[in-house]
């Protein structure tokens, strides 16, 4: 069993996308330590809505590590100091007794907040539409042996197509750089053969989309990798570079 | 044109310009270290490389290099500044894995193009400088003429200055942070890099940019301290 711990919890509270926001605390009183994050932040959330307070905004969905819709700066480091692990995967356990939590929204031009700790990652949606997909008819199910697919390769495309698009590598770096989410998703076709067909054209598309957004220029200081929740590695924007550079030199 | 309007356009900009350079200092610091044996050839070296066409030429495509990597950086940090928001975090903490000199690149550049404008002051502007304003039929005292390419009477006088000694340290342990990030960095924007490679080239730019600062330092310890051909 894990103990029962006390602490103090500093929240980001902003009612719109214009209003300025504050800080606020709330003391958190024997809290189990088997409790996850998002978990305790619904526990605040009954007390304020017992107070007859407004509760905390934060996104969340599947809370199974899976959907990339729960997002929270904490102590510093999106999804919180786990590695390798989303906001709700992370425990309370990992906190001490006494302990100040800081809890931000994801912080970048490119993700406004809606309220509270909620951002607009719309952004990421439009970058997908903009080329982050495969328009070939690529027919019907074919046998399992007809595009040999060598085991590296197709390893490779998975752990890139692992990116959930939560969003943290942005909210990691210190340049907004969307990098790692795009060339995770520009990796993850242009490693395989049907998607290697329109790798040009969806690189190109994908990065002028990106720009257009405002996301900034990345500098390689590996934060994102560091942080990204699914370990999605900066190899990916090696090839998106590549893959890239490559496009427009033939262009 | 992509490479001024895309982001990895930018980022291609900067790699090249950031790459000739650092050839530029391999030759640069080769150079330098003949001055430690012999004070005749490290002077025809500075004959060869005064006023001439060939040397004219390579001092306008470095400063052109400069210009360009200088130009690009500032652009780059203010456009990503703006990505960032105005909002900062009040709590960051640097993750595992995230080098110090990645995330002050522009601070350390600063230094670097600081002391360069030193290094220009110290030596350009006795050597070749002077000889292009002569040959331009501009007054030129002949004191000053006749010590054009005497670099070694410059490194020494220079070097036997512990301010001017220890002003070249800290732009060379500056320049030292500042190439470990950029050669592997360099590599990853250009694409030449994978999972394999990423650790090939750290090794690779840290066993060059180690080699250039010590190539570098032996000259400014031998200036001070009087030691080899510097002594004389």
């Amino acid at each position: 069993m894990d103990k029962n711990i006390s602490f103090t919890l500093k929240v980001w509270r902003q009612r719109g996308p214009k209003a300025k926001g504050a800080f606020e605390t709330y003391q958190m009183k024997d809290i189990p330590g088997d409790t996850s994050f998002l978990e305790m932040l619904d526990i605040l959330n009954e007390q304020l809505v017992n107070e007859n307070k407004e509760p905390v905004a934060f996104d969340h969905d599947c809370r199974e590590g899976i959907c990339g819709m729960c997002s929270l700066y904490v102590n510093g480091h999106p999804h919180g100091p786990a590695t390798g692990a989303t906001t709700c995967q992370l425990y309370m356990r990992r906190f001490k007794d006494g302990d100040t939590i800081t809890v931000e929204p994801w912080r970048s031009a490119g993700f406004p907040v809606i309220r509270d700790l909620m951002v607009d990652r719309t952004a990421f949606d439009k970058i997908q539409q903009a080329g982050g997909y495969v328009s070939i008819n690529t027919g019907g199910m074919p046998d399992a042996n007809a595009i040999p697919i060598g085991k590296d390769v197709a390893e490779e495309a998975m752990d890139a197509a692992a990116c959930i698009g939560c969003g943290a590598c942005v909210a990691a770096c210190k340049n907004g750089s969307a990098m790692l989410f795009v060339s995770a998703k520009v990796s993850q076709f242009a490693l395989l053969p049907q998607g290697k067909v329109e790798a040009a054209k969806r690189v190109k598309a994908m990065v002028a989309k990106m720009d257009e957004l405002g996301f900034g220029n990345c500098t390689n200081t590996r934060a994102c990798e560091a942080e990204c929740p699914k370990c999605v590695s900066i190899s990916n924007i090696a090839r998106l570079n590549r893959e890239f550079i490559k496009a427009k030199l033939k262009d | 044109m992509w490479l001024t309007k895309s982001s990895v356009g930018r980022k291609v900009i900067m790699s090249v310009s950031g790459v000739a350079l650092v050839l530029f200092l391999l030759f640069h610091m080769a150079m330098n270290l003949v001055a430690i044996f012999s004070t005749e050839g490290y002077n025809m070296i500075c004959e060869f490389l005064g006023a001439n066409w060939y040397a004219l030429v390579g001092t306008a495509g470095l400063a052109a290099l400069v210009v360009v990597h200088f130009v690009y950086a500032f652009v780059l940090t203010i456009q990503n500044r703006k990505a960032r928001g105005s909002q900062r975090y009040a709590v960051a903490e640097r993750p595992k894995g995230v080098s110090w000199a990645s995330q002050n690149m522009l601070a350390l550049g600063i230094i670097v193009v600081v002391g360069l404008g030193l290094h220009l002051f110290n030596f350009w502007a006795n050597m070749q400088l002077p000889e292009v304003l002569h040959k331009l039929g501009m007054h030129v005292d002949s004191a000053t003429m006749a010590s054009v390419a005497d670099g070694s009477g410059y490194i020494a006088k220079t070097f036997t200055c512990p301010v001017y000694a220890a002003l070249y340290v800290i732009w060379l342990a500056a320049l030292w942070f500042h190439l470990t990030h950029g050669f592997w960095s360099a590599m990853q924007t250009l694409g030449i890099n994978n999972k394999v490679w990423f650790c090939r080239w750290k090794a690779i730019g840290n066993v060059i940019v180690t080699l250039i600062i010590l190539g570098f330092l032996a000259v400014v310890v031998a200036g001070f301290f009087g030691l080899g051909a510097l002594g004389a």
